[in-house]
């Protein structure tokens, strides 16, 4: 592969492919990830060229996906899978936080338990329920575990190389809405750590950070906001465990200002950790209080109201007008 | 690898195979309970003799030609971009509707997300099945007005909640009995085999009723069982039966059975009602991508519908006149959900923070009002032309 211009699905397709290439022990298991190539085709091709030994449809169910890829895990194998939707996690949740988040411990650090759980995460398609969450803080919660979430096809296509080679589980939450950004990989390029954050857009008057699917909100904001003359600095936090606050530090630093925006729900969210820590650290930088945008405590709506229910431009920037009048 | 087969397992099977070969059963299978051939011709079973009056049976009729007409309907609405999606029963509607008429209004029904029969028979307006996949709402029924349960879209969830209601009927000493539906992929879930043990523990009067439709999206059963679905009640401790699933005579004749049994409280029972999905998983799916047009093809051959018709045809049980009548109210549904789907309004914006909490919750309050009053800078805005939300 030489450098291309893909959309994120078919970065992370050719991440596994490249994966599995490279390491015989990698195996993707998931519901419809053989011959139909995933619901939204992230594995596409991959049964066909790797077999069905390594490309494994699984009976539906999420906790035996979980639990038998820990088991694989423990002989040696590197289990990628693919839980369909984000609400579909939760039968797999049990297997996730008391088992494969906290093997490693228990044995001593004898044991390691390199599996990924890729979920495609987040509104914005139109879906009915359970097809449109953004549970990234019931895992960032959970000691033993790290979570990501690329924005943009290079980090889908390098982050998932590093998921799959950390020996540690990885949750890794993928931005369904924006599978069909196409965005720059370059296969020879040399990425920095998996959990460091990336600063995407300069700026000297506020700090907006975000991840996933509302890095593109933030950067349509910032844009926005510079037509009014201010400079909006775009923080992709790429990991919410461990979290990056050196990088988001010295934003802050910089700018005296920061809003954290997410799809999430606000209230225990990954802002709150954000803000506490950056309150913390940048008590006498800070020109303003640090603000979130986010979901409201509510299920996510139906498809008709979602736009409403989404953190958009105008939120973004309503909370940029909020924090600049301090 | 080296995973071999022992002797009473199936062989592993090639992955190049075509979907639907192999060992599938078919109706002439003596597992299966048949009461109407393919081809139209009634037989008897030992076990589940029926004798219905030839109204009675125009009604099935009645009932499997309006469902698939207000199915079709929904995929039209769909492809127009009136529903976000929509999943198809088409070729399930014996599976539904024999079921469906075998219950009585005090039992309750804990539907997946494709029961659009089994509403009907509940007496549940078709056009508030709707509201859910058009996006409207997250499910649109009052399940206590018909005892028909929100469609459930975790897969399984709702055989635990079944069992849990039918396991409450038994303490009030009532005599109504439950049905839970769900699919063949569905049986491969924990929550599904939970039900099961709760339900035969507990003597619960619950029918779970599977159907079999040889697909979870495009996996082919193989992938979920290495043995016929009905067979696996027997190991919970209750009996497990398999009946031809396009035959609206045998789906009612064994559901009425099975609600009987757990009405004398004898406790739960597996139906695994076998047959096909002949269109795609939802509108999203493109089912050419795993599975062979000739699967297909074969099932059209055993269409739920065209069987009851041969045999009302055959016995002299309708003339043309009750066909041709048939068409017109079909016509007349169509048209009726069409109008219902296209005048169905978008919710209020504010209608995010309702019912969240039965008894209120501080925090929704504040969001609520936070919300409005944003809402609210873009009236002014548009009004005014004032930029509303600088400088608050
Ligand atoms: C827990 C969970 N996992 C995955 C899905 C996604 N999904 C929706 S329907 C479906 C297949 C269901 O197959 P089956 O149980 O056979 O029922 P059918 O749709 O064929 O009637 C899948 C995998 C889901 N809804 N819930």
């Amino acid at each position: 592969m030489t450098v291309q211009k893909l959309p994120i699905a078919k970065a992370i397709n050719e991440s596994l492919r490249k994966a599995m290439e490279t390491d015989p022990k990698v195996l993707i298991m998931g519901e419809d990830v053989g011959k139909l190539g995933g619901v939204f085709r992230v594995t596409d091709g991959l049964f066909k060229d790797f077999g069905e030994d390594r490309v494994i449809d699984t009976p539906l169910a999420e906790s035996g996906i979980v639990g038998t890829a820990i088991g694989l895990a423990l002989r040696g194998y590197r289990p990628v899978v693919e839980i369909q939707f984000d609400g579909f996690v939760f039968p797999a949740y049990d297997q996730i936080v008391t088992q494969l988040a906290k093997m490693h411990a228990r044995a001593l650090g004898k044991i390691k338990l390199p599996v990924v759980v890729r979920i495609p995460y987040g509104g914005g398609i139109g879906a009915v329920e359970h097809h449109s969450e953004s549970p990234e803080a019931l895992f960032a919660h959970v000691a033993g575990l790290k979570v990501v979430s690329p924005s943009n096809a290079s980090d889908a296509y390098w982050m998932m190389q590093q998921a799959i080679q950390s020996d540690d589980p990885v949750i890794f939450f993928e931005p369904k809405r924006r599978y069909w950004d196409k965005g720059e990989v370059d296969p020879e390029a040399i990425p920095g750590p998996l959990h460091a954050a990336r600063t995407v857009r300069a700026g000297s008057d506020l700090t907006l950070v975000a991840y996933g699917p509302m890095v593109k909100v933030c950067l349509e904001a910032a844009a926005a906001a510079q037509e009014e003359g201010k400079s909006i600095e775009v923080v992709d936090l790429r990991s919410m465990s461990p979290i990056d606050f050196d990088a988001v530090q010295a934003s802050v630093e910089r700018t005296g200002r920061l809003v954290v925006v997410h799809e999430a729900p606000v209230f225990y969210g990954a802002g709150a950790e954000i803000a506490a820590r950056i309150t913390e650290r940048c008590f006498y930088h800070l020109e303003a209080p640090v603000l979130r945008v986010g979901g409201y405590h509510a299920p996510y709506p139906p498809a008709r109201l979602e736009e409403e229910y989404l953190p958009g431009l105008d939120r973004v920037l309503d909370a940029v007008d909020r924090s600049l009048a301090y | 690898m080296t995973v071999e087969s022992t002797a009473a397992r199936k062989p592993r099977r090639s992955s190049k195979r075509t979907a639907g070969a192999g060992a599938r059963k078919t109706a002439a299978d003596p597992e299966l309970v048949q009461l109407l051939t393919p081809e139209g011709e009634r037989v008897e079973h030992p076990d589940y003799a029926i004798d219905l009056s030839a109204e009675e049976l125009r009604g099935l009729y009645r009932d499997m030609v309006l469902t698939r007409r207000f199915d079709a309907e929904a995929t039209a609405l769909q492809r127009q971009g009136e529903l976000g999606l929509w999943a198809s029963l088409l070729g399930q509607e014996a599976a539904q509707i024999g079921s469906g008429r075998a219950l009585r209004d005090d039992d309750y029904v804990f539907p997946t997300y494709r029961e659009h029969g089994v509403a009907w028979c509940r007496g549940v307006d078709p056009t508030n099945l709707l509201g859910m996949f058009r996006g409207v709402n997250h499910g649109g029924w009052d399940p206590n007005s018909n005892n028909f349960h929100l469609y459930t879209i975790v897969i399984g969830s709702q055989t635990l909640h079944a069992t849990g209601y039918a396991m409450g009927i038994a303490k009030d000493g009532a005599d109504s009995a439950v049905v839970a539906y769900f699919g063949d992929g569905a049986s491969s879930q924990g929550d599904v085999a939970e039900a099961f043990t709760f339900s035969a523990v507990y003597n619960a009067p619950v029918v779970f009723f599977c159907q079999n439709n040889q697909w979870a999206i495009s996996e082919p059963t193989e992938k979920q069982m290495r043995v016929p679905l009905y067979q696996r009640a027997q190991g919970f401790g209750f009996p497990g039966v398999r009946v031809d699933g396009n035959d609206v005579l045998a789906c009612l004749a064994v559901t009425k059975s099975a609600l009987e049994r757990a009405r004398r409280g004898e406790g739960p029972t597996l139906v695994e009602a076998f047959t096909y999905r002949m269109g795609a998983h939802t509108t999203s799916d493109d089912p050419t991508k795993y599975r062979a047009d000739e699967e297909r093809e074969a099932w059209e051959a055993k269409d739920p519908i065209l069987r009851l018709r041969a045999y009302l045809e055959n016995a002299g049980h309708a003339d043309a006149a009750f066909f041709e009548e048939l068409e017109s109210e079909s016509e007349t549904l169509g048209k009726r959900v069409r109008e219902a789907v296209r005048a169905m309004p978008d919710p209020e914006p504010m209608a995010i923070f309702d019912n969240i909490y039965a008894d209120g919750h501080a925090l929704v309050d504040e969001e609520r009002a936070q919300f409005a009053a944003y809402q609210a800078s873009f009236a002014t805005e548009s009004e005014g032309g004032v930029a509303a939300v600088e400088g608050n």
